[in-house]
């Protein structure tokens, strides 16, 4: 269990209690575990409870965004006399996070279960798992389970003979970032070029095949049964008025004890890193955080004292995002964690907005360039002139994604950028 | 669709505008005469990407630019496309966009009419703030006749989108990503369409071009002139590019009841090959057995003369064969000249080739009927025959502009009198008593009148050769020499003629053609607008 509740790290709460359990993966295993009654409790529940008791818990989308599920899932149009389809963006490819991962391939059945609960609540008679490409051995779980749960019809042809229909696909992407983006991964699936679109349409309008969609992340759809079966009472004993439940986080970089833990939204930052990672190996000074992957801004060693809560972290300046902080010591020249951070998203940029598409990579190349020893002073401005066109000017937010770390980055770690450009040196020890 | 109405008021630059209910700020704002710069958005693509960027608003009350091409116009909304934030984002897309460039325009064909080169100039990009390599992605051959400049390429799909939404073929894909990402043909596909050649037209800089354009001419030096493709029945609307009174190439021109902005490739080539050839420069007449040169007048009198003996004669009923290719003015004056000379048969005979329709947007399609004015022979009296005709002896015979391809040996040679009107001077044609140099398609005035009977104007893009005359013209000189009417000078005056005497084109004037033509009450319009 997670802190605080218990001071055994490698004990789990709620959605990770069955990770590591290798009898939970298979159907008998799950059921034995409880599995598949709350979706037996939710085939006899009116699709607008479920979604009541989903809003009223205040779950929020782990997918990075915090978007409330349950607000999301009433854009859905009733009686639309169209399809409606259920996408779940298990395209976990944010840079620091591996919480999808974890809760797929040991509970695979934890998400089908959660699948069909909030297919159920908005109205879906199709869902497809979007796996990121390069999760093979994932996918091939997920496929197992799949097939399992055909079989004992919890998915399929009316289901428990509730006269309630609804088909599940597992589709495996073919690995690029921008197929995360919940539009890119609709033309995806579609078998387009993962390519974001322009909204409106919004995907509850008009989603994959041009039919109402919701598309919610993995341990977003795996949190639905316990909120389900417990209630919204229960889930909110967890967590903030504003940032209810537990959350899955991915920690890595410079940490004694790195990994995935279970943790009640709100602890402040700071025991995330020395209590339940341990600290820095060596015990090192802290130079920077990323709190929440790639895409969030830096927070230095003074700024650990934030709460981790979506509202916390963005009071901090950053982003609670996918909750996967990258820790990186004194060690750690920040220019070239920069530039690496600059060139990811170089190379996963779809391509269609010129910004993104061209601004990336001068952002790589300038930061590269100063990396190499060849730097100017107005390499400064002109990257902070990029980072006003790369925010807000395009279809998606992979452009805004590295102006987060970047504009940080030259703000709070000016020494470290003029240092290379002036003397060619690095302020890191 | 505000409150259900059909139209929404909003203000662009200070300017109120009513537009219909859906319309989009891009082409709300051209009503105001505001040109909002676009790359991804073309007005005859029907996808919207919104992905270049470079059309960006600012929306009073809200925080974030908007792309116009797909922002919906909305009562009350306050539009300003010239803000500084919105000049600022679009002077940077243009800087983005000429990173990598490779700045080659004094060997681009786009130069001159490149959308790149336009608004760079227009936002002052004089100096690259970029300190490192350019990114060099070399050129592909993309089609036979198409050549792709990866390195001048910006990425708005409008050719992939024009292949796929308009041509319904999907040849051409994106490859790769991100700053890597160049047009391609998808794998084990060809771009082998006959509408591929519109990519170039559609795209806004130098990345797509046609290889026998490639070096020939700068844009700045092509004389352009509207009119028509006269390579099929469809009469697509183009401007001809002439340089040094040679055609240099054809490109559509938007006519919505026509061609769009779209015209198939025969088209575009057809009208090329019309530079080569020897032209038949000089009147000619039969002295001593020889076709000789002569002056117009004495060229003139001569068949004036000779047509009169045989008016005298009363001979046996006399034979036209009549070009589709000609113009209406020409078959109207030469169907003058059969009745002048007492009762006659005018027949044409059209070249058929295969036919092919353009996807979206059906009715542009390359017929089968290769000639500019079949309907158009037909209001004025001429009958179609699949070969060429025989004569009766002993009676008249004029050709009009037709190259008597396959005629028969000894053809015309039992005619009384054999006049050839023309632009060159075929075989067949050595027969004639008299050879009458005329002008080609564009190298006069005159109408034509396309398969569903919309007259259309072509209009002189090149000096005629030697002393060659609209065929109007000379044939209206000699009906006056004949003492049937006058002689007419231009095109305007025989269209006039014309109108008065042809009931179906009563209610046109030649004003009113102007650049996109109107349409005779013929049986064919009649369908096409019931």
């Amino acid at each position: 269990m997670g802190y605080p509740h218990s001071h055994d790290l490698e004990t789990t709460t709620l959605l990770s209690r069955y990770i590591g359990d290798p009898e939970a993966k298979t159907l008998s295993g799950w059921l034995e575990r409880g599995g598949y009654e709350t979706l037996r409790q939710a085939l006899v529940m009116s699709p607008d409870d479920i979604t009541t008791v989903v809003k009223d818990s205040g779950l929020r989308g782990r997918g990075g965004a915090g978007f409330p599920t349950g607000l999301k899932w009433t854009f859905m149009p009733r009686d639309s006399g169209k399809p409606h389809y259920l996408c779940c963006n298990a395209d976990e490819s944010e840079p620091g996070a591996f919480k999808d991962r974890e809760i797929m391939r040991w509970t695979p059945h934890l998400l089908i279960e959660g699948c069909m609960i909030s297919a159920r609540a908005i109205g879906a008679q199709h869902i497809y798992i979007y796996v990121r490409g390069e999760f093979f051995p994932v996918s091939r779980v997920l496929n197992e389970a799949v097939v399992e749960a055909y079989e004992a019809g919890y998915i399929g042809e009316n289901i428990q003979g509730s006269g309630w229909s609804c088909d599940l696909t597992v589709h495996l992407g073919a690995g690029a970032y921008i197929a995360g983006e919940e539009t890119g991964l609709m033309n995806s699936i579609q078998g387009n070029r993962a390519e974001p679109w322009m909204k409106p349409p919004f995907p509850a309008q008009s989603g994959v095949f041009g039919m109402p969609t919701t598309v919610n992340n993995v341990e977003t759809l795996a949190t639905v049964p316990m909120i389900v079966d417990n209630g919204s009472d229960w889930y909110r004993q967890w967590g903030t008025e504003r940032s209810p439940g537990t959350k899955l986080w991915c920690c890595s970089g410079h940490l004694k004890r790195p990994g995935n833990y279970e943790l009640e939204l709100g602890i402040p930052l700071k025991d995330v890193i020395y209590e339940v990672c341990g600290g820095i190996p060596d015990d090192r000074a802290l130079r920077a955080v990323i709190p929440g992957g790639s895409s969030t801004a830096f927070l230095t060693g003074d700024e650990l004292d934030c709460s981790t809560t979506y509202e916390g972290l963005a009071e901090a300046g950053s982003a609670l995002g996918t909750a996967s902080p990258i820790v990186m010591d004194e060690s750690t020249c920040i220019l070239s964690a920069m530039r690496r951070i600059a060139q990811f998203y170089a190379h996963e940029s779809c391509g269609q907005c010129v910004q993104c598409r061209e601004g990336t990579s001068w952002v790589t190349k300038i930061l590269r360039r100063i990396e190499e020893g060849d730097g100017r002073m107005q390499d400064l401005d002109t990257l902070y002139e990029l980072c006003e066109q790369l925010t807000g000017r395009t279809i998606c937010v992979l452009a805004d994604s590295v102006v987060f770390p970047l504009r940080s980055s030259l703000d709070k770690f000016r020494d470290e950028y003029e240092a290379h450009i002036k003397t060619n040196s690095c302020t890191a020890t | 669709m505000a409150d259900g109405n059909d139209t929404v008021t909003l203000t662009i630059d200070g300017v109120e505008v009513t537009v219909p209910a859906g319309t989009r700020v891009i082409e709300a704002a051209e009503r105001v005469g505001v040109v909002v710069p676009r790359y991804c958005y073309h007005p005859g693509i029907p996808t919207r990407p919104a992905q270049c960027r470079v059309c960006l608003v600012e929306v009073e009350g809200q925080p974030k630019l908007h792309p116009s091409c797909v922002l919906q116009a909305q009562d009350e909304m306050v539009v300003n496309t010239a803000t500084d934030t919105a000049e600022l984002a679009r002077k940077s897309v243009i800087e983005f966009l000429l990173l990598n460039h490779p700045l080659d325009c004094p060997i681009c064909d786009a130069a001159g009419q490149c959308m790149l080169q336009d608004y760079a100039y227009e936002t002052h990009q004089l100096e690259s703030r970029l300190n490192e390599e350019k990114q060099v992605m070399g050129r592909d051959r993309i089609a036979e006749d198409i050549l792709y400049f990866a390195d001048r390429c910006i990425i708005c799909t409008r050719c992939v989108r024009f292949m796929r939404d308009v041509a319904d073929d999907d040849a051409l894909i994106v490859a790769q990503r991100g700053h890597k990402a160049y047009i391609d043909t998808f794998p084990g596909a060809e771009l082998d369409n006959p509408f591929q050649g519109n990519i170039v037209d559609v795209c806004p800089v130098g990345a797509l071009v046609h290889e026998d354009f490639i070096f020939k001419a700068r844009a700045w030096d092509l004389d352009k002139t509207p009119s028509i493709c006269p390579g099929c029945s469809t009469g697509c609307n183009v401007t001809i590019d002439t340089k040094e009174n040679q055609i240099v190439r054809l490109k559509p021109r938007h006519n919505a009841a026509v061609n769009s902005y779209w015209m198939c490739d025969y088209g575009r080539k057809h009208l090329v090959m019309s530079n080569r050839g020897v032209r038949a420069e000089v009147p000619l007449i039969r002295t001593n057995g020889r076709l000789a040169p002569v002056d117009w007048k004495t060229a003139l009198e001569w068949v004036a003369d000779k047509l009169g003996e045989i008016g005298e004669q009363n001979p046996p009923d006399g034979l036209a064969i009549v070009s589709p290719g000609a113009s209406n003015e020409s078959l109207f004056y030469l169907s003058e000249l059969v009745r002048c000379l007492g009762v006659g048969r005018i027949v044409y005979h059209v070249v058929q080739g295969e036919t092919a329709a353009l996807h979206g947007f059906p009715k542009l399609e390359l017929r089968a009927d290769r000639a500019p004015n079949v309907t158009g022979a037909e209001l004025l009296g001429a009958e179609r025959a699949q070969e060429i005709a025989r004569s009766t002896a002993g009676a008249p015979l004029v050709v009009l502009e037709d190259p008597l391809t396959d005629a028969p040996a000894g053809f015309g040679s039992e005619a009384s009198f054999f006049l050839y009107l023309g632009t060159r001077l075929p075989n067949a044609a050595r027969e004639a008593d008299a050879v009458l140099p005329v002008t080609s398609f564009t190298e006069m005035e005159g109408t034509f009148t396309n398969f569903e009977g919309r007259v259309q104007r072509s209009r002189q893009a090149l000096q005629p050769p030697g002393i060659a005359r609209p065929a109007w013209l000379v044939l209206s000189r000699l009906l006056a020499s004949l003492g049937a009417g006058d002689t007419v000078m231009d095109a305007r005056t025989a269209f006039g003629v014309m109108a008065a005497e042809v009931p179906a084109l009563a209610d046109l004037d030649w004003d009113s053609l102007a650049l996109k033509g109107a349409r005779a009450k013929t049986t064919a319009a009649a369908a096409a607008e019931g």
